[in-house]
This record gives structure tokens, sequence and C-alpha cells, in this order.
């Protein structure tokens, strides 16, 4: 059944729109962009800031386009001096009361509140009122919660319950005193929140960010407390996306300027968490083969997203069975770094700095899981830095990244295949795994590279492979909804499926938490900007020699030098760790 | 899951047996008859009154228990409260005292008043002070604006009432905690 279409008139021009299109949308049509804050595109309305009003004929009150719903013969007027008035009186009233700090604000020059007072043109601040005064909450290990700036638009509140089913945060209060956060305004820390970071990524102003390491790297890179060996290693999905902070077209692989910029910086040995990727392929598909040959539970979940982890401890602890035991690649290749590496290059591992840079807030508390500490309590990751702050360090020190010569990596941690590269999008880890499994399990070294059934930015994605006689039921799921899907159909029984790739963010890693935030004309969550940063990754593994992670030779030596077998004794001692139920225990 | 394994990762059994012994009975089998509704977060506010009228006020504990055994998000139950001036999240005090915010009262100095009495109790509306004795609240008009600004102690009206009287009528209670209240001005409902 098609819709109605419904005939108004924006601005003077008349249109033809289906049935239920909100004016605001309408108004898109014709290429008119109506200021707004709250609404966000793919969550649900609020219709909670106003800046979005329009004159409509016939009513003495202005209308909010994003939440309006067109009518037949509706007479609107996007433009006027009235409505621009109104709006840019709107913006006054939430200025007045947010703090006048944006020159020292993370958020300078990309605050959607900033960017829309200045586009209203609101060029002096009339009012002096009283203002709402909190305290910043820094408990958690990764997302720091500022209320003074919160701006009340709900989008944190919408993207934590309805894209990642955690529904962590409310409103509290009313009126003048609403404050959004956790149940009963306690600490993150203390609530349900799995520090996935989209809250970061939503917020149009500094209300959520993560929490900063750049102090704690800076630190190290003075050698102002002792010189210590300084590691850095880039996950997968920073090269697809840091080019973005220095104007390179969305989409553009920077891996080599990349290298050259922490070159730069100072660190002595550049990495690439790449290398872990494909040692966690190894030792995850030998976990898949194993399971799948009846040596203990299916499905396999995958366990390289720390938000999923932390989900799945505190929402559904019974699934942790059916986890793969494997550290994420972050921490498989920290860990070798203070071994492996520390032991051939005869370095106390004390005197090793390793700096993980991620797309990911949910990593600096991986950073500090107890149960994945060293012997001695030390961490094997000292510093997790966000791709936002990578890139603001890089400024910060000067670095001209645009016109940076190319590096290398280097050896050995920094080799990798181009199954490593794209772990850093949905579907990725499935096409890496497959890549190896398909060879294991048929014994042909020229197996299938390609598998398009898990490409896409879908949600939930589901195929059955067959390798070798086999048919594999495989599932990858992006943002906990989906998720949530997939463990209710395991639960029931109602699917069958062998190995599920589990990743907390909506397009995986390329849309963490700890990513760019998008140019203007962009949104945080558009699946536009997925596509474009996966292809990234999917073109520069489609031009890398290495394809496959068992073929990576730095990874074999490892396995002949140090580690031994596969899922083997020191493999479980240095590459596996495990998990507990969490509390408080989130609601489903 | 096919072959589950032999120890259970599980916690919600412990997590459910903590929660029901926060909560009377009557309550828990009003969650659980009304779990199956259409919109089953929308008798939130139904829970929510009747473990107020059970306890006095919706304590953590209990907020907590109902988000688990209603299956409703924490946040959005404490969130509930915190929005309803019904609820208290505080036991409430021996004496419930409730500052008249109606418009002659306010008019008439009511916040003067109010001032007063966090000063005097060092409270806020909501809260009730650590002896347990006197909790804090302001209502909307209580129809007795010709004595306005007023008061009310439990039941009993005071008006009109100047900054220095409160200190005198929260001796009366202080002095006398057993004793019957003093006999209202006027006395409401
Ligand atoms: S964008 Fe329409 S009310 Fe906020
Ligand atoms: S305004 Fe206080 S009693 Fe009416």
């Amino acid at each position: 059944m098609t819709e109605p279409m419904i005939k108004l008139t924006i601005d003077g021009e008349l249109l033809e729109v289906p049935a239920g299109t909100t004016v605001m949308k309408a108004a898109e049509k014709l290429g008119i962009n109506i200021p707004r804050l709250c609404y966000h595109p793919d969550l649900s309305l609020e219709g909670a800031c106003r800046v979005c009003v329009v004159q409509v004929e016939g009513f003495n009150h202005f209308i909010a386009s994003c939440s309006q719903q067109v009518w037949e013969g509706m007479m609107v007027q996007t433009n006027s001096p009235q409505i621009r008035q109104a709006r840019r009186d709107i913006l006054e009233l939430l200025l007045d009361n947010h703090p006048k700090d944006c020159q020292t604000c993370e958020r300078d020059g990309n605050c959607e509140l900033q960017r829309q007072a200045y586009r209203l043109g609101v060029r002096e601040r009339l009012f002096e009122g009283k203002r709402k005064q909190y305290p910043q909450d820094e408990s958690s290990k990764s997302v720091v919660r500022n209320p003074e700036k919160c701006i009340l638009c709900g989008r944190c509140i919408r993207v934590c319950a309805e894209v990642q089913g955690v529904q962590n945060l409310s409103q509290h209060g009313r009126g003048f005193n609403t404050v959004v956060g956790p149940a009963n305004l306690g600490p993150m820390d203390e609530s349900a929140c799995i520090q996935c970071g989209q809250c970061v990524a939503v917020c149009p102003t500094a209300a959520f960010l993560e929490k900063d390491h750049t102090e704690r790297v800076w630190e190290a890179l003075s050698g102002a407390a002792g010189k210590k060996h300084l590691v850095v290693h880039t996950a997968p999905a920073i090269r697809a996306t840091i080019g973005e902070s220095f104007g390179f077209p969305l989409g553009t692989p920077v891996t080599g300027q990349l290298v050259t910029a922490l070159r730069r910086l100072g660190f002595d040995a550049i990495f690439d968490t790449n290398f872990g990727a494909d040692l966690t392929v190894i030792e995850e598909g030998n976990e898949f083969l194993k399971r799948l040959n009846g040596e203990g539970p299916l499905p396999l979940l995958t366990s390289c997203s720390p938000g999923w982890i932390n989900f799945m401890e505190k929402f559904y602890p019974e699934m942790i069975p059916l986890a793969s035991t494997c550290k994420s690649p972050m921490q498989m290749t920290s860990t070798l770094i203070k071994t492996y590496y520390a032991e051939r290059k005869g370095i106390d591992p004390k005197d090793i700095f390793v700096v993980a840079i991620m797309p990911c807030v949910a990593k600096k508390y991986e950073a500090a899981r107890p149960e994945q500490l060293l012997s001695q309590g030390e961490t094997v990751t000292d510093a997790v830095l966000t791709t936002r702050e990578l890139a603001w360090m890089i400024k910060s020190y000067g670095i001209d990244f645009a016109n940076l010569p190319e590096g290398e990596y280097d050896r050995p941690l920094g080799v990798s295949s181009g199954a490593g590269d794209i772990f850093g999008t949905t579907g990725g880890v499935m096409e890496a795994a497959l890549r190896t499994v398909a060879v294991k399990l048929t014994g042909e070294e020229l197996g299938p590279l390609v598998f398009e059934a898990v490409r896409g930015i879908v949600g939930l994605k589901e195929a059955t492979v067959s390798i070798g006689g086999q048919e594999i039921n495989v599932a990858v799921c992006d943002g906990l909804t989906h998720a949530k899907k997939a463990l209710a159909y395991i639960k029931s029984g109602e699917k069958n499926y062998h190995l599920v790739e589990m990743m907390a963010c909506p397009g995986g890693c390329i849309m963490g938490g700890g990513q760019p935030y998008p140019p203007f004309e962009m949104d945080v969550l558009d699946p536009e900007l997925a596509k474009l940063r996966a292809k990234a990754l999917y073109s520069v593994d489609a031009h890398k020699q290495l394809r496959r992670s068992h073929e990576n030779p730095a990874i074999t030596k490892l396995y002949e030098e140090y580690i031994g077998e596969p899922n083997g004794e020191k493999a479980h001692e240095l590459l596996h760790t495990h998990y507990q139920a969490r509390m408080p225990r989130g609601i489903r | 899951m096919s072959h589950c394994c032999q120890v259970s990762t599980d916690n919600w059994e412990d997590v459910k047996a903590k929660c029901l012994t926060a909560l009377p009975e009557d309550i828990v089998n009003y969650i659980d008859d009304h779990k199956g509704d259409e919109h089953a977060e929308s008798n939130l506010i139904a829970i929510l009154h009747r473990v107020q009228r059970h306890f006095g006020y919706l304590g953590q504990e209990q907020m907590n228990a109902v988000a688990q055994l209603a299956q409703i998000p924490l946040a959005k139950v404490t969130g509930v409260a915190t929005f309803y001036h019904l609820f208290r999240l505080q036991p409430r005090g021996k004496h419930v005292i409730s500052v008249c915010m109606g418009t002659a009262c306010y008019v008439k100095g009511a916040e003067k008043l109010s001032q007063r009495l966090m000063d005097e109790l060092g409270i806020h509306y909501g809260e009730t002070t650590k002896d347990g004795m006197f909790s804090l609240d302001n209502s909307r008009c209580l129809g007795t604006c010709g004595l306005a600004p007023v008061i009310m102690v439990d039941d009993q009206v005071y008006g009109p009432v100047t900054p220095s009287e409160i200190t005198i009528i929260l001796e009366k209670y202080i002095k006398q905690p057993r004793a019957a209240a003093p006999k209202a001005a006027l006395a409401v409902q």
C-alpha cells in the first residue's frame, strides 16, 4: 500500500510528500535545513529543544518542525524575522544556563550548540541568571558525565535505550532541576553503563566525554617521571577515520601518515593492533573448531568488543560460557609487548609504557580490568587514547598530518594481514575468522576471501556458509539491541548459530564511541558514514599481500618462538581471560 | 544453547531472591500480576504508590527491587520517582512540615518562612532531619489564604506566621514529642 500524498507549501514553494512526513523532512526536500538540536534521524522524536520552530499559517504559536507531520494545504514559513528571532531567543536561553567556557571546552569547534548559536546569530549574551551547578562525575573508567553542559536534548538517553538497549540514563527531577544521569543520579561506575560511549558520540555538547588519558601520555612522552620505552599500537579502525580530523575526505585510509605522526610524537616502537587481530583469529578460530568438534558449547560468541563484554557480564551473565575466552586484540598485543617483545629486546616490562590508540571508550576500562593485569598487578595497556584524543595531540604538537610522509609499522608486532584490518567494521571479525577457518576445515590453501553475506551495515546479519561440506550458521550483530535479538534466538533455540560476532557499537569499531565527530552535514549514527569508513578498511585489506591471518609470518614466528600451540598452555596464560557476572544487573 | 555447561554463571536467582526480601508479598504479587500487561511500564507509578504506602517512602533498595522484578530499567524508576512531588525518597520524619507556596502565602513571604525552616532544620524540601523528627515539604494553596502566610505541621495549620515564630512552633514539637500536638489554629480536613 502506498502512502497517500500530501500537498503543502513551504516558503512559498508547493511540494508533495507522503503522509506522515514531518515538516523538517519535507523542508529538507526543498534544500532547506531547519536548525535542530535534540532531533536525531536515527533516534525517536523528542521535541525538547524547540530550536526547529517554524510558522504555520492559521496558528499564532510556533510549531516544532521535527515532530509535526504535514497536512493537506499546510502553509509553512521557515524563515521570517519572527521565526529567526524566536530561534535566537530559544538558543540564548539555552546558553544562559550553560557554562561560558567554549574556548577551553573539549568540544571547541565541533559543538552543535556552539554551531547553532553562531548560525542563528546569537552574538551577545544578554542575561545573567541562575545557572545549574553540578559536580562532574568522574567515577567511570571510560565516560565522564558533566551535567552542567547538558541541554536536556535527551539524545544520550535515546541512544542508550534505543540503539544499545542498555537503558541506563534517564531524566531525574523536573523543571529547572532536571538532570540526566544513571539511576538515582549515582556514580556512572556503579550503574548499568557498559561504557560503549555512544552517549559521548551523540551528545551535541560536552555533557558526556571520554575519560582523558592524554595527560598520562604527554607525561610519558616527556620522560619527566623517568625515561620509559614507549610503545604504541593502533586499532584497525583508526586508519580509516583519523584522516577526517585533518581534512581528508571521509573514508580515506591514512595508515602511513598515522605511523609517521606517532613517530614524531616520540614513540620508540609503533605496532599494529592488527597483529593482535590476526592472533585473535588463530586463537578464536581454534577455539571455534574445537567447539564445532563437540568440545564445548556453541555458538561461539566473539569477545573483541569490550562494550559487548561489559554488556554480557551485566545483562546476560548466563551466556558467559558461550563467549570466546580470547582477550581482545588490544590486550593480546599489549600483553605480547610486555612479554614476548620485552624479552626479545631485553627490557624490563616495568620500563615499557604501552599506549593503545582505540576507536572505543570501553577500552579504557578493559585496560584496567583486574583479571587482565600482569602477574605483579601492572597493566599491559597503560593508556588508551581515543581517535579524537590522538587527533588532538597531533594538532597540539604542531604536526602537519596531511603533509606527512608515509611511514611503516615496526616489526615484529606491526606485521599484519588484511584480515586484521577489517576487524574494525561490523562483519569483519567474522569474515577474518571464516577466511582462516575455511582453510583449516578444507585443507585448501586458497579458500574463499570475501564473504559478502557478512558485509554491510544492517544490524543483524545472518548467513549460512558452506565450508568443506559443512554448513556453518553465522550471525553478525552490531548495536546491542541486535545482540539482544540474537541472544533471544539462541536462548529459545529458534536459531542454531555456530558462530556469532558481537560488536557493541552500531557499525562496529569504525563507529565507536571514540571516533571523530562527523562533519556538520552528517549525523553520528549515519549508515552512510559507516559505509564510507568501512570501505576504507576493505580497500586496505584488498591492497594487502597477506589476506589471511594464519599467513602472517610474524604470527607463525611468534608461535614457533614463544607461544607453542594455539590454545595451548602458554596461549591460555597470555592470550585468554575469563568473565564473571557483574552488578548491577541490567534490565533486558 | 545445545550443550550448556555445569557451572552456572547466571546470577538471576540471587538477584531475584534479594529483591523478594525487599518488598512485601502483596507488592510482589501485584508486580507479577501486571507483568504481562501490554504496557507493563505504565504500572510503574501504581507500583511505586504501593511501595510508598507500605514504607512511607521509596528506598533505594525497594526501587531496585521494583526495577528487577518488574523488569523496568532502574534509571526509569528513579527518574519517575524524582519527577513526581508525591514520591518521597527519604523516610518521613515524625512530623511533616509543609510550607504553603500558594499565591497568597507566596506574596506574604512564604519564601522567608521556608528559608528559616531550612536554616533551622538544616534540610531542604523533601528531606528529613537526621534525628528523624521533621520532614520539610511545600504545598500549593491550602485554602486558608485569609491566614497567609501559613505553614502546616502534620495536620495543623498555623497562620499568619512570621519567621521568628517558626522557632517557637518547632520547639513545641521538640519539647513535647509525646504529648498531643497543640490545638490547631484551624484544623484542615
Ligand atoms: S529539534 Fe525539534 S524540538 Fe529539538
Ligand atoms: S495561598 Fe497559602 S493558603 Fe492559599
